[in-house]
């Protein structure tokens, strides 16, 4: 209880309602223009944040990450576009409903069940707080070390199709968190005499780079496009009573972005693909996927925004994030020397109650701002791509430059802009770059502290964490290389049948 | 020749145009900084390999080869979509954009955040092809827009612009200060 109320005197104080307030509503706008999304917004403001108080400058960003699924889901649904990468799914049911003249009735179902995603999450995470505050000061160096390793792997493996893409991606990430003066035995690594890469590369510039100025780039360079206009008259209210008919749908599906949102690496398209998948399987109506059911628009909405807070479990607990946004939010701990990890839920719990809190309220005031602003968010989302791609490229600038205000960090932060630009046209994955930069650092630091104490390399896992986190990674693989072998035999057969056909029809 | 194709089925995949470049480009890189390794990171006597300052990089650029090889077999034999040159076309037209955002960095100390922006907005506004007199007003006001939030209201550290020294004491001290 005193946690509680401590909790609360953290948040009662005017700039933090404020922040809520600009994160929880800039976060639907945001999330309600196609191109733009939560990555950019959060890199962007990133900086910015650096000068206000911890509690003010995450919970913008918190804020942003949380209510950008449910700003996005409204041009998902009215006009085939989703707003963010995490909505794509809802226009498979969301647009066919508005198509058949169901739109309000679709907008509704996808605020509530993202409304009951978010909230489901948040109470979750707050019953198992004190459990966590129990396991967490367990997590040595050795376990920290297994959990980012199994993060690398996880997000690798969870780009199904491009698996080699994605590793030597996050490989090229850890290489950049290994680039500069090495802190222990202070040798140069990768600098090639170059003074302004001693001081190595930063993780911000980085991140702006890829996120922010690569989008700014594809839309200057594609064709000019603004969304369809539409209107949605009558109320939104209509969704709750909808929502209790799919109770089960939309426990599960939250609960799936509750788990695939805690293990790093993974996030919100597994939870969704499972949710979805769950939802069709089980469904009286499993033809009317994809054709606008109501169903999988509950699977997606509700996995979906059940992901934001549970991402925040491996960030706070271990001080790992499972994805882009959590890691871009690490740097405002360690700008504020706030570092997460098991020491933050054993010294500051009322902090991160604070966090699961402000979540909740969150979740409330989106709502809200939702029920009676969505036909004005209609007209965002009408904003032309090439003049939205000069307001990305004007705030990259804040961003970047107000860092350190360094020519040679707009540079980098270009360079990668290109790179971004690339890998985005050629549908290669980006994530893993800023993961493996985050993780390989946290690797290496951690096997470095880990290494005194262990006499042989079986120490590593002679801990039960490290030993069940060990078990996780060794049992990942296998299921991967079982998963693997089965389809490929799959598809063989399915390729010998063919053939065979072929060959009696050419009789 | 069963096996071959058992293996070329494993590593296809959906290939854009301009991936094999990409893949070439990529395992060029990795392989050119795996025969610097030794060279650009430090062996030290008597450490354990895992606390060896080669150790993560060798992890990485390792990798790096290792994945970007296999990548580039996937890329060479994955089905070809034709539009190759078209692509890096495009990617060489970003280099365009990365002039403007530069160019906008270097005179901004110069020539002050407010006025810079406001024009950079606008002329980009006309680059991308915008003439309606509607659109490059909203370009100037979302640049005010920006440099008032972010400057004035948040104090990012932005350093005010040289041009502000020739102002009138009144007006300099507030312009170098918020805007």
């Amino acid at each position: 209880m005193d946690i509680f109320l401590s909790s609360l005197e953290i948040l009662a104080r005017w700039d933090v309602i404020i922040a809520l307030m600009i994160g929880s509503f800039g976060g639907v706008i945001i999330g309600s223009i196609p191109g733009v999304g939560p990555a950019v917004a959060i890199a962007i403001l990133l900086p910015a944040t650096f000068s206000l108080d911890p509690i003010v400058g995450l919970i913008i960003l918190l804020g942003i990450y949380g209510s950008s699924a449910f700003g996005g889901a409204i041009p998902a649904i009215l006009v085939n576009t989703p707003g963010t990468a995490v909505n794509a799914l809802t226009t498979y049911d969301g647009y066919p409903m508005t198509k058949a003249g169901d739109g309000r009735r679709a907008l509704s179902l996808a605020y509530f069940s993202s409304f009951f995603g978010g909230i489901f999450s948040v109470v979750v995470l707050i019953l198992m707080a004190p459990l966590l505050a129990k396991v967490a000061p367990h997590f040595g160096s050795r376990e920290i070390f297994l959990a980012a390793l199994l993060g690398i792997i996880l997000v690798v493996l969870a780009h199904r199709g491009q698996i080699m893409a994605a590793g030597m991606m996050a490989c090229f990430g850890i290489l950049l968190a290994t680039i500069g003066l090495e802190p222990v035995n202070y040798s140069q690594r990768f600098t090639f005499g170059q003074s302004w890469l001693s001081s190595g590369m930063n993780v911000i510039v980085v991140v702006l780079g890829l996120f922010a100025l690569s989008q700014a780039f594809l839309l200057l360079l594609e064709r000019d496009h603004a969304p369809d206009a539409a209107k949605v008259e009558g109320n939104l209210f209509g969704g709750v009573k909808e929502l209790l008919g799919h109770k089960r749908v939309a426990s599960v599906s939250a609960s799936f972005g509750v788990l695939m949102g805690m293990i790093p690496g993974v996030g919100e398209f597994t939870a969704q693909f499972l949710s979805y998948t769950y939802a069709q399987k089980t469904s009286k109506k499993p033809e009317l996927f994809g054709k606008g059911s109501p169903e999988g628009l509950v699977a997606s909405e509700t996995a979906n925004n059940a992901v934001p807070a549970a991402a925040m479990i491996p960030l706070l607990a271990l001080g790992i994030p499972g994805e882009a946004l959590t890691a871009m939010m690490l740097s405002v701990f360690y700008v504020h020397n706030v570092l997460p990890g098991p020491q933050l839920f054993e010294q500051q719990m009322d902090f991160v109650v604070a966090i699961y809190i402000a979540l909740l309220v969150l979740n409330v005031l989106v709502l809200g701002f939702l029920m009676v602003s969505t036909n004005k968010l209609l007209k965002v989302v009408q904003i032309p791509t090439r003049f939205l791609g000069v307001l990305i490229l004007t705030l990259s600038f804040v961003g970047v430059y107000s860092l350190r205000n360094s020519f040679t960090d707009c540079v980098i932060a270009s360079a990668f802009g290109v790179l971004g630009l690339i890998l985005k046209r050629l549908n290669l994955p980006i994530v893993p770059i800023i993961l493996g930069m985050v993780l390989g650092g946290i690797m290496e630091t951690k096997l470095r502290t880990a290494m005194p104490r262990l006499k042989t390399p079986l120490d590593m896992i002679d801990r039960p964490i490290s030993f069940i986190i060990f078990s996780i990674i060794v049992a990942v693989l296998i299921i991967h290389v079982r998963v693997l072998v089965i389809e490929h035999r799959k598809r063989n057969q399915s390729d010998g049948d063919d053939a065979d056909r072929l060959e009696r029809t050419t009789r | 020749m069963v096996r071959t194709k058992t293996l070329q089925q494993l590593f296809q995949r959906y290939r854009k145009p301009g991936d094999l470049v990409f893949a070439i480009f990529f395992l060029v890189f990795s392989v050119a900084l795996l025969t610097q390794l030794g060279d650009q990171t430090k062996w030290v006597a008597r450490k354990s390999l895992f606390v060896q300052p080669r150790f993560w990089p060798a992890v990485a650029v390792g990798g790096m080869v290792l994945f970007g090889t296999l990548h580039l077999i996937g890329s060479l034999w994955s089905p070809r979509i034709y539009g190759r040159l078209k692509e890096m076309w495009f990617w060489a037209r970003s280099l365009e954009y990365v002039a403007w955002f530069l160019i906008y960095v270097y005179l901004v100390p110069i020539t002050g955040y407010l006025p810079t922006t406001l024009v950079f907005s606008v002329l980009l506004a006309l680059r991308v092809g915008y003439r309606d007199g509607k659109m490059l007003l909203a370009a100037a006001g979302s640049g005010l827009f920006i440099v008032i939030l972010f400057r004035g209201l948040l104090q990012v550290k932005i350093p005010g612009g040289a041009i502000y020294e020739h102002l009138p004491d009144g007006i300099r001290a507030f312009m170098l200060t918020y805007m």
